[in-house]
């Protein structure tokens, strides 16, 4: 909020051009990130008291207060022990783990998208999640010896990288290559997930996987979010900071090379970037598909293509959406749940759709 | 190879563009192949030759964006190759052909991009920053355009606007690639005419046209290509001859001189 002052204080003294309407209005970037702060805040907190159990807002707040400490000095009587384990031990966690996955995919999505000036580029489409998500079973089911979220990472550079070398040796990087190239890397991956399952897994497990292959963040645990929060941190601020040279990609490589940008280095080090978020979010919440897709598209159209608003926003408004995504499939069938993958898909599917249909020429 | 590039007056001391034994390859074709061209200070140099006699790689390897395989580039007596690209970036800048995006961007927004080698590689844009974008839209005509949106503009207000974007970057060497492509004829007029007061402001200009008679009537000083390699180079009188482009475009030509303008007009075919 204090930075929102500051903006609107010093605007009087900058440019005095009519406010004419156009994509990306400058003045309003601000407004619009304050917004989305308070909607992403209120988003946790409301949905936090929606489920089968009748919580209130009060009883929400005792029981964060309780933990941060805040309970005694404010005189707050604890929760009791069932309810304060739904607030603290389940829903918390999994509303914060959905922000943060919906966060980081909005950010990896936009930032591929602009590198590859692909309009359909997103972690999921172009093979990355299915890759992160081979490189997580293969530690859940073999028991490989190394950290998920390590094992991960590497399904993801690995699928990035065979994607991206595919559509390059068919010529000229375009959309439609790349995107097809994408899809036989997932393809793949997928196919070689689901061996592994079908050879290996066993009873309990076939579901545990199954609702995680579909993308969910049913069993989130506050090691998840700390996963998943700590790499929306570290790797989405500093991909969120890179907003000008992102810019600079606006006309391509060539225009980006006559700005005085390093490409070929700053694509790699931003797709590795990429590649390693998604591998962290993968290994919470497996590979939930087309809020790295939507949700740049959404925020470019409020307010234009600019990255240094485009990227913050693009991440507070999908914190939010997969937190109303979540809630929605923990709650539409009731008592049962389903995966949030399976409702991104749903949405995102018409919306890839749209994007084709409006982009049709340039593919 | 180019025995025949003429002595440029005013080049002397290392002023202006001077790109020597310039060369580059794409996989085993040659497509530059020991290029010498000049262009000399405050002038209108155009860059001539068919289609793939590697114009639009010349200018690229000039700028820098694609780095040739040998040869040395020298503007002002300064190495473009050798230079840091921020700073490169800040002295030359290329208007490509058709740079286009399906991005919604404002033609402020467009223009604002040639600030960023001006300014840290992490910072936003300032109100410098933006009277300079607003000064770079007025030198290239069209500074009532600042707020709308790029892709609403005419092919025309869409060059000029790329014009301004390599303007705001207060180049001294401005590289462009046909940039009168697929404009109408007063679009076509209008684009040169801001070359020739950007030259007259002291811009070395360098661009690639595929019109001869675009090329006679406003430049200075200009270049022919063939087959990557440079035929003809020198003023525009002695260059824009039959002997010269006859065998370079493969048709007959005559060269008139434009009754009010006195320059050369070229009239092609039997």
């Amino acid at each position: 909020m204090r930075s929102l002052v500051a903006e609107t204080s010093t605007a009087p003294s900058g440019e005095r051009a009519p406010a004419r309407r156009s994509p990306g209005n400058r003045r309003a970037g601000p407004w619009w990130l304050a917004g989305a702060s308070l909607a992403l805040v209120l988003s946790v907190v409301v949905a936090v008291t929606i489920g089968p159990a009748d919580l209130t807002w009060g009883d929400v707040w005792r029981s964060i207060a309780t933990h941060v400490g805040l309970g005694g000095p404010l005189g707050l009587e604890p929760l009791p022990l069932l309810q304060d384990g739904m607030v603290w031990q389940l829903r918390l966690p999994r509303v914060l783990t959905a922000a943060a996955v919906g966060a980081g995919l909005a950010i990896c999505g936009a930032v591929m998208q602009s590198l590859t000036r692909n309009p359909l580029a997103d972690p999921y489409l172009l093979g990355l999640s299915s890759g992160a998500s081979l490189g997580a079973v293969l530690v859940l089911v073999l028991g490989v010896s190394v950290l998920l979220p390590v094992a991960a990472f590497g399904g993801a550079v690995l699928a990035l990288v065979a994607a991206l070398a595919l559509a390059g040796s068919l010529g000229a990087v375009t959309p439609t290559r790349t995107v097809l190239a994408g899809l036989a890397v997932s393809q793949l991956a997928a196919a070689a997930t689901s061996f592994i399952i079908f050879w290996s897994a066993t009873g309990d497990s076939y579901r545990e996987i199954l609702s995680w292959l579909m993308g969910s963040v049913a069993g989130a645990t506050w090691t998840s979010v700390a996963i998943a929060g700590g790499a929306v941190l570290v790797l989405g601020t500093l991909l969120a900071s890179t907003g000008s040279v992102l810019d600079a990609f606006t006309f391509g490589d060539t225009a980006a090379a006559g700005l005085g940008i390093a490409v070929n280095r700053t694509r790699w080090l931003l797709l590795v970037g990429v590649a390693l978020l998604t591998g962290a979010l993968v290994s919470v919440s497996g590979a939930i598909g087309f809020v790295g897709l939507i949700l740049p598209h959404a925020v470019r159209l409020l307010t234009g293509a600019r990255h240094r608003v485009l990227l913050p926003l693009a991440a507070l408004l999908g914190g939010s959406f997969l937190v109303w995504a979540d809630t929605l499939a923990r709650t539409i069938f009731a008592p049962r749940e389903l995966p949030v993958g399976i409702l991104t898909a749903a949405i995102g599917a018409p919306v890839f759709a749209l994007i084709l249909w409006r982009g049709r020429r340039a593919l | 190879m180019s025995g025949e590039s003429a002595v440029v007056p005013g080049a002397e001391g290392g002023r202006g563009l001077d790109a020597s034994r310039v060369s580059w390859s794409a996989g085993t074709r040659l497509v530059l192949d020991g290029v010498d061209a000049t262009a000399p200070p405050g002038a209108v140099s155009g860059l001539l030759g068919p289609n793939g006699s590697g114009k639009s790689t010349l200018l690229r390897a000039i700028a820098a964006t694609q780095v040739p395989d040998a040869g040395e580039v020298r503007f002002d007596g300064e190495d473009l190759l050798g230079m840091p690209r921020r700073r490169r970036a800040r002295r030359v800048a290329l208007v490509e052909q058709d740079a286009s995006t399906d991005l919604p961007i404002s033609v402020l927004d467009a223009v604002l991009l040639g600030r960023i080698p001006h300014r840290p590689l992490l910072a936003g844009d300032t109100d410098a920053d933006r009277a300079v974008a607003r000064e770079a839209l007025g030198r290239a005509g069209v500074e009532e355009l600042a707020g709308r949106s790029l892709a609403t503009l005419s092919g025309g207000e869409r060059q000029r606007v790329h014009m301004a974007r390599a303007l705001a970057q207060d180049p001294a060497l401005l590289l462009l690639d046909e940039p009168t492509n697929h404009l109408d004829i007063a679009a076509q007029l209008a684009a040169m005419t801001v070359l020739r007061k950007l030259a007259a402001d002291g811009v070395t200009v360098l661009a690639a046209l595929h019109d001869l008679n675009l090329a006679a009537a406003s430049c200075d000083h200009v270049v022919v290509l063939a087959e990557g390699r440079v035929v003809a180079a020198g003023p525009v009188r002695e260059v824009l001859v039959p002997a010269v482009i006859e065998p370079v475009y493969g048709v007959r030509c005559d060269v008139l001189t434009h009754p009010r303008t006195g320059r050369p007009v070229l009239v092609f075919g039997d």
